[in-house]
């Protein structure tokens, strides 16, 4: 009970709390560079407050303690809250926003084993068997957060705001779970760190390269890294979506809607927000990492060592994980800010095709070559090929259907 | 005017699927990033830039040497070789001052004095900086070539009082110019 505790304050409260202001400077740095910008980088401790002769910056890189700064900032502006929002919801809004996401950090492998004392602890809060089906009913409720916000505020942007983040959620829930299953056939587990185990062990979904047996020969594993790819695409782009992030940010598109759902928050509360937001980002990044990244394994067949490595009866092989899984996160938020930068919003419309026509049915294609390749190991040639050709005209079918139910714009004028 | 139909070009195969374009933006993306922590983005050096994007981090490096010679900066009083105050009190400048940040005092040069001729100097001479509009006005109407709008631009202060310019700071700023106006010099 007591190490439960211990391992939801550390993990959830000194490991994943963090990334959010280390994304958020990530984020203004890096979009900074982007735009040929410098960014945030003066904020240090501000020693000379408390008689010292010079403040000090962490590393030597100015600018880290920004967040901090930005936090204290949002505490101290005026929690306003207008005269004409329902006010039960209105409070009750931002906290479901953030807690959702801070939730599903608990199925999330960190790394492997540690051991302090004799005694040895898995880095997973929850270490049960249905890992992704966890998160996706959890992050889902993430959309009633918004959802509410922008129907307690009774105001009509973050009304629209609100519309908006539920049917994008729905067009896109269905690619994120579907996009997931050539995933779990191939690895016929449900238990996040024991894919993570298997992919250390015989390569990572999309990097197949060591590790090879007679049960993972490497043929089957390079045949099924086609069907990983597009689940990758599928579920990343799905992310995009979930956490509203960039090229799918509906619900809060400045230029539309002010704010979006939360125009009518202050202080703290739009800090809660803003928090949700960057947290899915963290978890989104780090389930896209556990699932098709290897998670917590360095590759190449350095794990094993790794996950034994001990100094002076501490088992830190596990920390040395945790520090390889955080640097791969941060390394895909940066990927997240890259993309910002780099597509341009889509329409509203075009959100629901990509969605409903292409993605959905995308992923079912996926769904049925996966299975293929997974059962018919022994039967590669014949099976593969004419599932491959079943598969190109159902494909075409769907495409042509597409092109057929799409409306023609109409000439407005001769 | 003839109506011309333009057509949207056609999509390739791997424009159509969006791919390539994301791939290819990406690479975009990414190099302009490079480039800019590199300090070499377009016209950085034309910008001064501090080797960070195109910015000039302002305490540490300024635009001092970059400065036009029409520059618009702060007004200051000038005496001349002599070290004689130039201002003689006409109160043009006091008058054509759009914001009225200008407030002249008067006083009598007493008889004594070796530039008693000149008859009349500022007893004070104060600019409001929180009034200035940096306009040029004040230069362009004074007769005596008194006073300029020098290169000065920080100027700050912790309150109201602070940031009105009496004439020792006036004269500091400015200086002394030699060669304008000669006519009260004896040798004319």
């Amino acid at each position: 009970m007591l190490i439960i505790i211990l391992k939801i304050v550390v993990l959830t409260f000194c490991v994943v709390l963090p990334l959010v202001p280390v994304a958020v400077f990530f984020e203004r740095r890096f979009c900074a560079v982007i735009q040929d910008r410098v960014g945030p980088n003066r904020v240090g401790i501000p020693l000379t407050l408390f008689g010292f002769k010079k403040d000090c910056s962490i590393f030597g890189i100015g600018g880290l303690i920004q967040p901090v700064a930005d936090g204290i900032k949002l505490f101290l502006k005026e929690d306003f809250t207008p005269q004409h929002v329902r006010k039960v919801f209105y409070w009750l809004a931002p906290a479901l926003t953030l807690a959702p996401a801070l939730i599903t950090a608990c199925v999330i492998p960190f790394g492997t084993d540690v051991t302090l004392f004799g005694h040895t602890e898995k880095l997973v809060i929850a270490d049960i068997d249905i890992g992704p089906l966890f998160i996706f009913s959890i992050a889902s409720l993430t959309v009633y957060g918004i959802a509410i916000a922008g129907w307690a505020s009774n105001s009509k942007f973050p009304f629209l705001g609100g519309v908006r983040s539920t049917a994008q959620m729905i067009s896109y829930e269905i690619a994120l779970g579907l996009s997931l299953i050539p995933v779990l056939l191939y690895f016929g587990e449900l238990n996040l760190s024991a894919i993570v185990q298997q992919q250390a062990d015989h390569g990572w979904l999309l990097l197949p390269l060591w590790g090879h047996d007679a049960a993972h020969p490497l043929t089957e594993k390079l045949l099924f890294w086609f069907p990983a790819a597009v689940s990758f695409l599928i579920f990343t782009v799905s992310i995009f979506a979930e956490t509203n992030r960039m090229p799918f940010d509906f619900p809060e598109c400045e230029t539309e809607l002010v704010g979006g759902y939360h125009t009518e928050y202050s202080s703290m509360k739009f800090a809660m927000f803003f928090m949700g937001e960057y947290a899915a980002m963290v978890i989104g990044s780090a389930l896209i990492v556990t699932v098709f990244l290897g998670g917590w394994s360095l590759g190449f067949g350095t794990d094993a060592w790794i996950a034994k490595l001990n100094i002076a009866g501490f088992g830190v092989g596990g920390l040395l994980h945790l520090g390889i899984f955080l640097a791969k996160v941060l390394a895909f938020i940066l990927f997240f800010i890259l993309v910002r930068w780099t597509i341009p919003r889509f329409r509203y419309d075009q959100l629901m095709k990509l969605g409903w026509v292409i993605f959905f049915e995308a992923a079912l294609v996926n769904v049925f070559l996966a299975a293929l390749i997974v059962a018919a190991p022994h039967l590669q040639g014949a099976i593969i090929a004419v599932g491959a050709l079943l598969l190109i005209a159902v494909t075409a079918a769907i495409i042509w259907v597409a092109r057929v139910s799409e409306i023609k714009p109409q000439i407005l004028r001769a | 005017m003839a109506v011309i139909k333009l057509q949207r070009p056609k999509l390739g195969p791997g424009e159509a699927i969006y791919l390539t374009a994301l791939a290819k933006g990406f690479f975009l993306t990414l190099s302009h990033a490079v480039k800019s922590l590199l300090g070499k983005s377009m016209g950085a050096k034309d910008l001064a830039s501090s080797g960070l994007g195109v910015t000039m981090q302002y305490p540490e490096q300024t635009w001092d040497d970059h400065l036009p010679e029409y520059y618009r900066g702060a007004p200051a009083l000038v005496t001349d070789e002599q070290g004689r105050e130039r201002c003689v009190s006409c109160q043009l400048c006091e008058f054509i001052c759009p914001p009225k940040a200008i407030r002249i005092i008067p006083a009598e040069i007493p008889s004594d004095d070796p530039w008693a001729k000149v008859e009349k100097r500022p007893a004070a001479f104060d600019i409001d900086m929180l009034r200035c509009i940096y306009c040029g006005m004040c230069e362009e109407v004074c007769p005596e070539q008194a006073i300029f709008l020098r290169k000065d631009y920080v100027i700050t202060g912790l309150n109201r009082k602070e940031m009105v310019h009496h004439k020792d700071k006036l004269y500091q700023i400015g200086g002394v110019r030699t060669g304008l106006v000669n006519k009260w010099n004896e040798l004319k």
